[in-house]
């Protein structure tokens, strides 16, 4: 993100929930189902708040659970109108089921994420195991660092569901970005209603001179077809949010793209991560930087679909590289690393060192001086092919 | 076939021959005259209407997942809302929701119980075949006390199911909604009166209707009306209707028959005719006899 319009009448101190709440008073979808779940209330809370005093005409579903939540979030949605949704941790998960519906079915859902652990046990903090859980059914998943990405990130999702027809989740660290207050510019309603404009409904359920089956069952004939057209719809998706990210710096003066490169042109060891301890890793990255040490950071945006070429060809002259995921794959490699790897194969004519970290498990802190750690390692060459923790 | 009964529901579709939906389907759909949207559970209704790239559905129709029929209709019902207060629908739809008795009693029974609670403007109607057909006939809440399913078998030690099903009528009465009946696809001319009942009440509406299944009930398909008019006429299925919390009995017989004379059209209760199994069929008489007094005592 580079800098920030200074417009002293739309300059805010808010919490990430609050600030997409506005995001999403400004939008004022048709719909909107909500089930409450910590770290994801304060956006449904200050939404219903906004409801109350008139500020929105939205139909708030008050809903049972987050299968239904979802659930009524696709029947509006296959409507014909602009629904979206809300969730965390427990509640992605059970809703899960419903999730590669949205996506097969081709709906413009937007779902609004606080990310947090998975239970057992129960922890109800920071952590990106919840949306990496589901991160293979299709949708689009943009990570935010900091409050002013939440907010513009939930005006770009739903930009981006609408204009390709497939769901996206702007995802913010529970706590970290949700309930900490920062100060952001917010744009004015028109500016937003303009950007977003309405949605172009191809085929609706509310389309009564044209039936339209929705949710067909397909055999072994048609279904593989199905989700090779979806790919391509994920593939469309990396050049429309490109595009999209053009046609909202020219309204906001912010720039996103697929990734944000800090310190990276001359660096020779580099950190990738994603969501807001990027934050502090940049922090770190100063420090160490005046002490003339050649370190940089890539922060992965845009996870879903994943930019390997791009990422690939960004550290294609790095040659010590660490990690750095906020969530565990038992048994396995966590879930960025993996990606990481795949990109730097096909870009690296000589392999690069890599280096798995995960951090911040259950809300657990993660300080400048882990991120040094992880540099001093990278220095000293500790590199390994196993994973390194920052408990 | 007559062209009206195919307007909203076409002939072509992969039910077993001899099965009792589609003429559950039509006579909802047939109830009204206004356009209709349907929402549908995963189950034998909609394996067998939405073969790709074919569809037996003339009206707007969504198949999400198995336990969300209701959810789905509640956001369909929040969406005509939204869109007809900002102009964007000009005329809002009837939404019909159709689940089995696994997407109703069981699996779909809290998202169906949130969307009456909100009072959300739909009909659900739940097809009863009294077990998980589409899945090939294991047992559900709805299953009957003694019925020899695939997983509550007849064996040695079993005479199959052992508990008694759900009262499905009570559980959405609690809801207090204004309008609910139990019906039977034996009966269509009293199906499509509730079905109209239910249609035009403001708010939810939910019909149970009895649909005797072929295939894993076991009776050759040319049957399933004189099946199901026999659950009618042993008092296993009566008839009837609550309307503002009044039960109204559609179908008082003045000498039920015996509950054998429904057990023993079908394969699924041929076990309880071995004399080991007298008891069961005892009780089963015994559970319809009470049930029958405490329905007509709430009249
Ligand atoms: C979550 C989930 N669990 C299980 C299934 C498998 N399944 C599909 S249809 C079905 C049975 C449906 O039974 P019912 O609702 O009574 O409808 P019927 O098949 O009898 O028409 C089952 C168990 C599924 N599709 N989804
Ligand atoms: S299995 Fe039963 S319910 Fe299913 S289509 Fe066949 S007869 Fe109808
Ligand atoms: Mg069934």
């Amino acid at each position: 993100m580079e800098k920030i319009t200074k417009n002293k009448t739309n300059v805010k101190a808010l919490t990430g929930g609050y600030a997409v709440a506005e995001a999403w008073r400004q939008i004022e979808p048709d719909v909107m189902a909500v089930y409450p779940i910590t770290p994801q209330t304060t956006i449904i809370e200050t939404y219903a708040k906004m409801k109350a005093d008139g500020k929105v005409a939205t139909e708030i579903v008050q809903v049972e659970s987050e299968h239904s939540a979802m659930s009524a979030t696709i029947g509006a949605s296959a409507a014909g109108a602009r629904a979206v949704t809300a969730s965390s941790s427990q509640g992605i998960l059970y809703m899960a089921e419903t999730l590669p519906v949205v996506s097969g079915l081709g709906l413009p859902i937007v779902m609004s994420v606080s990310s947090r652990a998975l239970s057992a046990p129960l922890n109800i903090h920071g952590e990106h195991g919840d949306v990496m859980a589901v991160r293979d059914l299709g949708w689009v998943q943009i990570f935010a660092e900091q409050v002013q990405d939440a907010y513009d990130d939930t005006i770009i999702a739903l930009k981006l569901a609408e204009e390709i027809n497939a769901p996206v989740m702007p995802i913010m660290d529970g706590f970290h970005t949700s309930h900490t207050t920062e100060r952001i510019e917010i744009l004015d309603d028109e500016v937003v209603k303009k950007f977003v404009g309405e949605r172009k409904v191809q085929q609706s359920l509310t389309d009564f001179e044209n039936p339209t089956t929705f949710g067909t069952l397909a055999l072994q004939n048609t279904f593989f077809e199905f989700k090779l057209d979806q790919e391509k719809v994920m593939q469309k998706a990396k050049i429309a949010y490109k595009k999209i990210c053009g046609e909202f710096f020219k309204i906001s003066g912010r720039k996103y793209s697929l990734f944000e490169a800090y310190q990276l042109e001359d660096a020779t060891s580099v950190i990738v991560i994603m969501g807001a301890t990027a934050g502090t890793a940049k922090d770190a990255i100063d420090k160490l930087r005046l002490k003339g040490k050649k370190v940089g950071l890539l922060s992965v945006k845009l996870f879903r679909p994943f930019p390997y070429g791009e990422i690939g060809k960004a550290l294609s002259h790095i040659s010590k590289i660490a990690v750095l995921d906020r969530a565990i794959s038992f048994g396995a490699f966590p879930p960025l690393y993996q990606d990481i790897v795949s990109s730097v194969y096909h870009s690296h004519s000589r392999k690069p060192d890599l280096v798995s970290y995960i951090y911040g498990l259950g809300g657990r802190d993660t300080m400048q001086k882990d991120i040094e750690k992880v540099f001093q390692d990278l220095a000293e060459g500790e590199i390994s092919s196993k994973i390194k923790y920052l408990t | 076939m007559n062209k009206d009964l195919t307007k909203k529901f076409s002939s072509g579709h992969a039910t077993c021959a001899g099965c009792g939906i589609p003429a559950i389907v039509r006579t909802v759909l047939g109830a009204t005259d206004e356009p209709v949207i349907v929402s549908n559970a995963t189950g034998c209704l909609e394996v067998t209407t939405t073969i790709y790239p074919a569809t037996s559905w003339k009206v707007p129709y969504i198949h999400s997942v198995f336990g969300n029929a209701a959810a789905t209709a509640a956001g369909i019902d929040a969406a005509q809302k939204a869109l007809e207060k900002s102009g964007k629908l000009k005329k809002k739809a009837k939404i019909v929701a159709f689940g089995g008795d696994g997407g109703t009693y069981d699996i779909g029974l809290q998202a169906l119980s949130g969307a009456l609670e909100r009072g959300h403007d739909f009909l659900y109607v739940c097809y009863d075949n009294e077990g998980y057909m589409n899945t090939g006939g294991q047992r559900s809440g709805a299953t009957p006390y003694g019925a020899n399913t695939e997983t509550a078998p007849v064996g040695s030690q079993s005479f199959g199911k052992t508990q008694q099903r759900k009262d499905l009528m009570e559980i959405v009465k609690a809801h207090g909604i204004k309008y609910l009946a139990q019906a039977n696809v034996a009966y269509l001319p009293d199906l499509k009166r509730k079905a109209q009942k239910a249609l035009n009440t403001p708010g939810p509406s939910f019909l149970l209707v009895l649909q005797p299944c072929t295939q894993i009930w076991k009776f050759p398909t040319s049957e399933y009306v004189a099946v199901g008019k026999l659950a009618t006429e042993t008092n296993f299925w009566p008839l009837y209707e609550i309307e503002d919390g009044k039960y109204i009995i559609n179908n008082i017989a003045k000498e039920p028959k015996p509950i054998e004379e429904f057990l023993k059209t079908q394969g699924r209760f041929k076990h309880l005719f071995k004399d080991a199994n007298k008891d069961v069929i005892a009780k089963i008489q015994n559970d319809v006899n009470v049930s029958w007094e405490k329905l007509q005592k709430k009249v």
